[in-house]
């Protein structure tokens, strides 16, 4: 008998029975219920939106999948809860139940919870000798103990194989471990051999394919009944966008791996061609890469996709063509095309024109790789393309530096900085991390570059001894979210003031803010393509770098804020438990400073006092320019015009000031204070009369594990501490007579004048509020009596004790107002009044509490239930309605 | 004593048949389900009837030895519902251990008096153990399709605890019987390999799943062959179906099976379909006709009855089984 047919079947099932007989044809697995994979697909299980994400997997069960594949793998969601949820939906779907489920995770307990609710007999996607033999065995026995099938990773401790000889030593390890000590029926067993992308334009991966080939023929004539899977995607990778030559490579691909014994594989059926309707020619050019026929089957193959894709010109008139444009364009076409033949002549020409060599990396190469950049980007350009370009670039650069040498003055031979980058531990891409560390270099920074698979320590240890400026860190796999999330949580312990750059394919500026930001004091930025990596580092370097790394930091807390709050909509505290889990402070071992002053006191200061706390960023914020000041006016997009407004705003500034247009009045108030009841603020004289009560909202929503639900008056000492504190509450303004202003030049059809005044007149008196705080941290209160801040680092909010103003995030109850106005006597001490709906005018003012506390601290309120609004409405002695119509837009549906 | 593994190569063995229709025939009042120990209980107890292992325990041993008596091999201990899942509905969830370690203990005794009367004849026990009255793959609430009443986890631990309880009462197999949701099974297996595990012992598994109509699917919607290949992880006695039809009814599903397994297979249907009053009629003869067509074919190693069924049909089973040698598996899958 034919030793195929003594093969035992591997057999699976959902509702149906599948089994996988020698003689069964290819069976292909369904990927798009695959999170990693498809985008549409994240969407749907971000938004819970299961009954079109189930649609998607019924789909593809009649269009022939006969296994589908089933990943919840993104930092951002809950992968047990998406695994568990969806599978369960699963099961009440008779046409999708009917094949077998692959329940595909990099973490155990996704994959457990998988297992747990499925009825069929499923196949487990992946385990590996990765974390070594005890942890195999472990999941190996339980599989079987849940009655699964297993894929086995071609990956051991020391990586992922990625050669022959070590698909055919893992494997032949992980059987015998499988088969004599776990007991693990050997035809339930599927190795996946690693399928990793060909023509990169990278020597080592010529022969990926092959390898595959021959290791997958060693398993099927070596490992007795074990079966051969594998993401057939992959092969393509550097292909992106051309799925001509993509379709054909899987085709071409699967053909040669079936005829090797590879029994299934995860296939997106809309992305294979008929092997035997391949034309020829693509067909010869394709299959000379797969199986590394020629040394340049790279490259031709590049060039025939170029033909695939669009139309073919005239060579030398093409050539002509290109070579006739300015210095610029040229540079960006060669760098674009990945053409080194003109570049040192180009850039040569280039250097002539430019004041200092080092200009033409920094303008001239540089804008033509953030063109590189962005087509990449956007998927217009392969992988093996952008190696092409850095390649050219390093060319350009490399001609370059003699210049660059001989032009720097003695001594003046430091670099931009030093960058540490690493792909981390677990993680073996480095394509992109090495086009980043690539063009970094380009820029004169110093590269640090570790690796692959860096364990923490290492890079710790790295970024210590080198002294490095910034730490790179690259993933692409889902299991490099948590190890990032987890080195910024030592960096944080070992109190290492370095900021961080994320980068890599599966990190995101929203799994940076929410997970890895909150783990780390520094800086930590997100960034998202390999040219925008250069702009970064600068801002993370220069000397405005405070301002930078203030408004990155204010960003993220913002987005991860709202984040937060929209995702955690369903799990509210009652108030009761809220206040329960308040934020509790030492006041036990805290003494709240005496203020030097206590009571009220009206304020008026020359605006030209004012004009140095101007924090300018949101004034062009005002005219729908978007960046920072001062980087502002040299933006390459909006430079010009905020430079032009920016000279405007001088100007009339200047008349501000000359003809003393505006007047800047202001009065603050200091109180003896106590929290009282939880939520509210207790104020009296310094006689202890009670004159009224700041009542203050408190967080609702569920929190992660430890953090509290904070409302302010937390931040005051409670009564039953014994202890005295204190709070202020003030108003500034600087509007009187803006309108009147601003009004003449409306009538002399000068719109632009009247936007002007009032934003300037805004920003004057968010100067004020920044001016008084100063002086009552520093003087009037004097809790902060030596503290010494230049502009930036007031911007910045460095400084200690916060001035939250009513209707903003922390308390947006607009009806404190009204108390704050009658404890200052606000109307007739000033003339600033509330409107009906609670707005001053004039409008360019600013009121709120201050908060002396050195622990306290901005933050969002989110969003309340009901039972807090009918509580508050009773403490603030009005109806329901009212309290209703007021927090509206806080509470909870 | 010679263990079941080597009496199921020998012979056809015969399981017993149904333990309810018996103890209908007692007419319980709720004063008997209580006993003199459960007098004072705060909610109803009758029709508990595993309950009955603690306070009729006459009646229970009565109906094993009419079985044994009968020519049964195997007695099922009455612990169908033995569960903390199954209990809660009584509010019983504390008496679970003592419940099947209990029953266990009462099959045990009797099964070893008829050994000692004839040990040629081995008699052995067999823990019951139920599909409890929840499902881990399906929702309850046809509105709400992701939700389930019961989690594995649930029901892996109650049934650890159950398994603990029939070992430790000296069961000598296990069956995981009346299978509706393929779930609730492997939480069950799940358990065993777990008690197995840590006690380092092993113990033969029957497990027995339920075609509940002509669509030739169990209730959790597999077919015979998706439900075989869904517990066959587990090296097993045998599997096979039990209850939901009469054994006419089920001859084709169990045809399958049998063609598809290397296990041996059992069976144990209900003595026909039930009459307009909930009845079980179908007469000792009718049934042993039907049985014969199974011995005829070759389909099964175990055969028993389930709801239904009386001593009177098993012993006319057993008088036609012994002529029969036991099912040979020529599996293919």
């Amino acid at each position: 008998m034919a030793e195929k047919e003594t093969r035992k079947n591997l057999v699976l099932s959902g509702l149906e029975p599948l089994i996988i007989t020698p003689e069964s044809l290819f069976i292909n697995v369904g990927e798009r219920t695959n999170v990693t994979g498809s985008r549409k697909f994240l969407r749907l299980i971000k938004e819970e939106k299961y009954e079109e994400a189930l649609s998607i997997a019924k789909e593809q069960v009649e269009g022939g999948a006969q296994i589908i594949d089933i990943n919840m793998d993104e930092g951002m969601l809950d992968g047990v809860y998406a695994m568990t949820k969806f599978l369960n939906l699963i099961a009440a779907e008779p046409d999708i139940s009917r094949v077998p489920i692959m329940i595909d995770s990099s973490k155990w307990e996704i994959i457990e919870a998988g297992l747990k609710v499925v009825q069929g007999k499923s196949v487990v996607n992946s385990i590996s000798l990765k974390e070594g033999e005890e942890a195999f065995v472990h999941h190996a026995r339980l599989i079987k103990r849940y009655g699964a099938a297993v894929i086995v990773m071609a990956f051991d401790e020391v990586g992922q194989a990625d050669n022959y000889e070590r698909r055919v030593e893992i494997c032949q390890r992980s059987y015998d471990i499988l088969v004599n000590k776990v007991g693990f029926p050997a035809q339930d067993i599927i190795f996946d051999l690693n399928i990793f992308p060909v023509a990169t334009g990278m020597e080592e991966h010529r022969l990926n394919a092959l390898d595959f080939f021959r290791g997958t023929k060693w398993v099927r004539e070596n490992l007795p009944h074990a079966h051969i899977s594998g993401g057939v995607s992959n092969v393509s990778f550097s292909f992106r966008g051309n799925d001509t030559v993509r379709e054909a490579m899987h085709s071409v691909f699967l053909y040669h791996a079936i005829k090797n014994g590879m029994t299934m594989g995860i296939v997106n059926p809309e992305m294979l061609t008929i092997y035997d309707e391949i034309p020829k020619d693509l067909l010869e050019h394709v299959e000379d890469v797969i199986l590394n026929r020629r040394d340049d089957a790279t490259e031709r193959l590049l060039d025939f996709a170029e033909n695939v894709k669009g139309d073919v010109k005239g060579n030398e008139k093409a050539i002509q063509e290109w070579r006739s444009g300015t210095v610029q364009e040229r540079i960006t076409h060669s760098l674009v095309k990945g053409v080194d033949q003109y570049i040192e002549e180009d850039v040569e020409e280039a250097r002539l024109a430019a004041a200092k060599p080092i200009e033409v990396i920094e303008i001239n190469l540089m804008t033509g790789m953030n063109v590189v950049g962005d087509l990449f980007g956007s998927g217009k350009m392969f992988l093996p393309q952008v190696v092409k370009s850095a390649r050219v670039m390093k060319k350009a650069v490399a001609y370059l530096l003699p210049f660059i040498e001989a032009s720097k003055q003695a001594g003046d031979k430091q670099g931009n900085g030093k960058i540490l980058m690493a792909t981390v531990k677990g993680d073996v891409h480095d394509i992109g991390k090495n086009i980043v560390s690539v063009v970094l270099a380009c820029n004169n920074y110093e590269i640090v570059d570790l690796g692959v698979m860096v364990a923490p320590e290492k890079i710790i240890a790295a970024a210590i001894e080198h002294n490095v400026d910034i730490i790179g860190l690259s993933g692409l796999i889902t299991p490099s979210l948590d190890e990032m999330v987890y080195l910024a949580k030592e960096l944080d312990k070992r109190d290492i003031k370095i900021p961080i750059m994320i980068g890599g394919a599966t990190t995101s500026r929203a799994h940076t803010a929410v997970k890895i930001a909150p783990q780390y004091r520094q800086t930590v930025i997100h960034v998202n393509d390999a040219s925008r990596a250069v702009t970064v580092a600068g801002s993370l370097l220069n000397s405005d770098k405070k301002i930078y790394m203030a408004s990155i930091r204010e960003e993220y807390d913002a987005f991860r804020e709202t984040f937060l709050n929209r995702s955690r909509d369903k799990n509210f505290l009652t108030i009761e438990q809220a206040r329960k889990n308040k934020l509790q402070l030492d006041w036990e071992n805290y003494t709240p400073k005496k203020p030097n002053f206590i009571g009220v006191k009206a304020i008026e200061v020359d605006v030209d006092v004012l004009v140095p706390y101007i924090d300018w960023t949101p004034f062009f914020r005002t005219w729908e320019l978007h960046g920072k000041y001062p980087a502002i006016l040299t933006d390459e997009v909006v430079g010009e015009q905020a430079t032009a407004v920016f000279a405007d705003a001088q100007a009339m500034l200047a008349v501000i000031l000359k003809e003393k247009k505006l007047d800047a009045k202001g009065i603050y108030g200091i109180f003896p204070a106590n929290q009282v009841n939880d939520d509210d603020i207790e104020l009296s004289d310094e006689n202890g009369k009670v004159l009224d009560k700041f009542l203050t909202l408190r967080q609702q929503s569920q929190k992660t594990k430890g953090a509290p639900n904070i409302a302010l008056s937390d931040f005051i000492a409670p009564k039953d501490s014994g202890k005295t504190d204190y709070m202020g509450a003030f108003c500034v303004a600087t509007g009187f007579g803006v309108d009147e202003w601003a009004e003449e030049f409306v009538k002399d059809l000068d719109d632009y004048n009247a936007i002007m005044v009032k934003a300037l007149a805004d920003r004057l008196a968010e100067a004020f509020a920044e001016y008084l705080h100063e002086k009552v941290r520093k003087e009037i209160w004097g809790y902060s009596a030596d503290e010494s801040l230049s502009t930036e680092d007031m911007i910045a909010e460095t400084y200690k004790g916060i001035r939250p103003a009513p209707g903003y995030p922390a308390c947006p109850d607009h009806l404190e107002k009204p108390t704050i106005w009658k404890l200052l006597n606000v109307e007739e001490e000033i003339g600033v009044v509330l409107t009906e709906s609670m707005a001053m005018w004039p409008a360019s003012a600013v009121s709120g509490y201050y908060f002396g506390n050195p622990e306290s601290k901005y933050f969002g309120l989110g969003k309340i239930k009901e039972d807090q609004v009918v509580d508050y409405a009773k403490r603030r002695s009005i109806s329901t309605e009212k309290a209703m119509k007021w927090l509206n837009p806080n509470i909870a549906d | 004593m010679s263990s079941i593994q080597e009496a199921i190569k020998n012979n056809i063995l015969i399981l017993d048949g149904a333990m309810g229709t018996m103890l209908q025939r007692y007419n319980f009042s709720e004063e008997d389900f209580r006993g003199q120990r459960f007098k004072d209980f705060p909610h109803s107890l009758k029709g508990n009837n595993d309950l009955l292992s603690l306070t009729q325990p006459q009646a229970i041993k009565a109906v094993h030895a009419a079985y044994f008596e009968a020519g049964a091999d195997i007695v099922e201990t009455n612990t169908f519902s033995g569960t903390t899942i199954g209990m809660a509905d009584y509010h019983l969830e504390d008496i679970v251990y003592e419940l099947n370690y209990e029953s266990a203990k009462i099959a045990r005794e009797v099964a070893d008096e008829f050994t000692g009367k004839n040990p040629e004849k081995p008699r052995f026990v067999a823990g019951s153990v139920g599909p409890t009255n929840r499902t881990a793959s399906m929702s309850p609430d046809v509105n709400d399709p992701g939700y389930r009443a019961v989690t594995f986890d649930d029901l892996r631990i109650a049934y650890k605890q159950q398994v603990e309880a029939l070992m430790d009462g000296g069961c000598d197999l296990l069956l995981v019987e009346t299978i509706f949701d393929t779930l609730n099974a492997k939480a069950a297996l799940f358990a065993i390999e777990e008690v197995k595990d840590e006690r380092n012992i092993d113990i033969p598994i029957m497990v027995s799943g339920t075609i509940t109509d002509a669509s030739g699917r169990t209730l959790s919607g597999q077919t015979v062959e998706a439900f075989l290949v869904s517990v066959s992880h587990i090296p097993l006695l045998s599997v096979g179906f039990n209850c939901a039809l009469g054994a006419d009814l089920l001859k084709p599903y169990l045809q399958t099976l049998s063609h598809n397994t290397s296990f041996n297979v059992s069976a144990h249907p209900n003595a026909g379909l039930p009459n307009a009053f909930g009845e079980y009629d179908e007469t000792p003869e009718e049934m042993q006709a039907q049985i014969k067509t199974y011995l005829d074919d070759n389909l099964v190693n175990i055969i028993g009855g389930c709801c239904g069924t009386t001593p009177e049909h098993i012993k006319l089973i057993a008088d036609i089984a012994k002529d029969y040698k036991p099912r040979v598996s020529t599996a293919v899958m």
